[in-house]
């Protein structure tokens, strides 16, 4: 209702109060000039009719002797009573016998008029009383006197009643107004003080305030107390939550110390692999290759095939060691996302694995790829890793035929790298992304087993999922996604 | 100040020094080599104290092969002290390291070296990285300190 809120509750008070003295006053003072109205009217009939009566009884006389000038002597003492404006008297018959009127023109008196033996009437109209009676002489109808008043008289009154009712109410009302605003103080100033309060609490959000109490019983002290209890209980709980959000906050400090404890321990540790594991690898290799330059003459063709197999393994070594600090660097490295347009990344990354391995025939079906966000360091690791392995596992193919594309899946963008290679029994596909897991002979196929992982590590910091489909001789296909599942 | 070239290496492994010295030697640098076995000798060959206190300070090092992981001072303090000293700040130093760290990497040329080696297993890779480095530090290279030609055929 957009007519009613601007109005304050004191207010709304204040206009109900002296709406409500208002009407009541008014409806009693109403009742009470009506009843004095009333009451006046019939004593103006009242009246008029003793003096109907009197002249009655004054002219029968003249009536009896033929004498208007009697009849209309009589009717002369009327100028007496100021209200009677004409007044006539008539014959049995109905004809007029004698006439008086206050202006001495005889006007507004008709000229006939029989009245029933014994009756008098009378008759209101909007400004005059007009009432006729009867004549009678030993029970015998000898005329009829018609007395006309003018309700001047009535009409001052109710002029006056108005203005005392007027009067009454407008002083009435003022004293309702001035007892309103004292005892509205009482009334309304707790609510809007209630208000306040509620309106500080609700846009500062600010629970320690109170709403004052009154010392009063009535409803609304039970209701400031019910909001000042309701707060009280706001206040508590949030100084709960609070503790509770400082606990988990320290709880997570803590762990984030841990956790950063732990990261550094583990970086020396991959830090001690990169030096100290690496440094005696280097003296056996270095001194593998100087038995063999210089004692070249002393050593037999066993010896010096011994001493080429120290030093493969410490190649192969040193390899794994490379392949595991590579790891550990895509799990530490942190992201650096922007847009990737996969298309020419995966050219690029198939050039640069087709001219490691020249002389072999490979059809590359690069299909549209999307642009997709991502670390363009990291997922061109992981596009390595997967065509370099599908180069690798398509060696005994001719033509190898390497397919790159997208498909949707289950309304998932998935990208895949499909070979004809020599593929994998599915039975062993959860080792697939396992460091150092590797479902082929070393002899047939070159690899430390860390590539698959690493790529899976990069595709989970990503948020996406990358998974393998394959068959033995039938070709592999490896598909992930590179965003959260929606 | 002769024109000679005077090397000095910061190696603590003896297995390595040894190593750096067969691949200099095979390389034929005949330049003399100083070996020193930490930080502490090396700023003492450097400022010709302590154990080196009757080393004549006219004769520093013309090339500086530093490791990183040294006992007491490391070799960035080494390079620390050298390049914020104005009397060797210009002479060359060069990282060799097994470390392959990029915080490594930067750190050493956040301090001013030259050239940064990582040592491969491999030491037929070592021996091309050796051959490749005194090729340049020695011979195409001009310093203040080494005014003709250094290596012997």
């Amino acid at each position: 209702m957009p007519g009613i809120r601007p109005y304050s509750i004191r207010q709304k008070l204040t206009w109900m109060n002296m709406l409500v003295s208002g009407a009541a006053l008014l409806l009693a003072c109403m009742a009470l000039a009506g009843y004095e109205l009333a009451d006046f009217r019939q004593t103006l009939e009242r009246r008029l009719s003793t003096q109907a009566q009197i002249v009655g009884t004054s002219s029968v006389t003249a009536l009896l002797f033929n004498d208007p000038a009697a009849a209309r002597n009589t009717l002369s003492a009327l100028r007496a009573a100021p209200n009677v404006m004409s007044a006539a008297i008539y014959t049995a018959a109905g004809v007029v016998f004698a006439v008086y009127s206050r202006d001495g023109r005889g006007g507004g008196v008709p000229g006939q008029a029989v009245t029933p033996a014994g009756t008098e009437e009378h008759r209101f109209t909007s400004d005059q009383l007009i009432l006729t009676r009867a004549i009678g002489f030993q029970g015998k109808n000898i005329g009829t006197v018609r007395i006309q008043s003018d309700l001047h008289e009535f009409n001052d009154r109710l002029l006056r009643y108005t203005g005392i009712v007027g009067m009454v109410l407008a002083a009435s009302l003022l004293a309702a107004f001035l007892l309103s605003s004292v005892f509205q103080k009482a009334t309304a100033r707790p609510i809007m003080q209630l208000a306040e309060t509620a309106r500080v609490v609700s846009r500062e959000k600010k629970y320690s305030v109170r709403a004052p109490v009154t010392g009063n019983a009535d409803e609304i002290a039970v209701l400031i107390t019910a909001f000042n209890e309701m707060l009280e209980q706001i206040q508590e709980r949030d100084t709960a939550l609070q503790a509770a959000h400082n606990e988990l906050e320290a709880s997570v400090e803590r762990r984030t110390a841990q956790l950063e404890a732990v990261n550094r321990e583990l970086e020396s540790f991959t830090y001690s692999v990169a030096h100290d594991l690496r440094a005696p690898l280097r003296h056996i290799q270095g001194f593998a290759e100087a038995l063999r330059e210089d004692c070249a003459n002393t050593l037999d063709p066993t010896a010096l095939g011994y001493v080429s197999r120290v030093v493969d393994s410490t190649r192969r070594m040193d390899q794994l060691i490379n392949d595991l600090l590579g790891l550990a660097q895509v799990g530490r490295q942190e992201m650096h996302f922007r847009p990737i347009e996969l298309k020419n990344l995966v050219e690029d990354v198939a050039r640069e694995v087709a001219e490691e391995c020249p002389g072999r025939n490979i059809q590359w079906h690069i299909g549209e790829l999307p642009v997709v966000d991502g670390d363009p360091g990291l997922i061109q690791l992981a596009l390595y890793n997967l065509l370099s392995n599908a180069v690798k596992y398509t060696s005994p193919r001719d033509p190898a035929i390497i397919d790159v594309g997208t498909k949707r899946d289950d309304g998932e963008r998935v990208i895949f790298v499909r070979d004809n290679g020599v593929g994998f029994n599915m039975k062993y596909a959860h080792k697939l992304f396992g460091v150092f897991e590797r479902l082929h002979r070393r002899e047939d196929f070159e690899g430390t087993g860390v590539g698959l992982a690493t790529v899976q590590r990069i595709i989970h910091k990503h948020s996406g999922r990358i998974w393998a489909e394959a068959e033995i001789d039938r070709g592999a296909t490896f598909l992930f996604t590179l965003e959260p599942r929606a | 100040m002769t024109g000679t070239a005077r090397i000095l290496l910061v190696e603590d492994d003896p297995q390595d020094v040894e190593l750096t010295l067969r691949a200099l030697r095979s390389e034929n640098v005949r330049s003399p080599i100083e070996v020193v076995r930490d930080g502490e000798e090396a700023l003492d060959y450097l400022f010709c104290r302590g154990l080196y206190a009757a080393r004549s300070p006219d004769q520093p090092p013309t090339l500086v092969l530093v490791d990183l992981k040294l006992p007491k001072i490391s070799g960035l303090q080494v390079i620390d002290a050298m390049k914020s000293n104005a009397a060797f700040k210009s002479i060359p130093v060069i990282v060799l390291s097994s470390s392959g760290e990029p915080r490594d990497i930067a750190e050493s040329y956040r301090l001013g070296v030259n050239s940064y080696v990582q040592k491969p297993v491999d030491i037929m890779e070592f021996r091309k990285s050796i051959r490749a480095l005194a090729q340049y530090w020695l011979e195409v290279n001009r310093s203040p300190f080494a005014q003709k030609p250094l290596k012997l055929q």
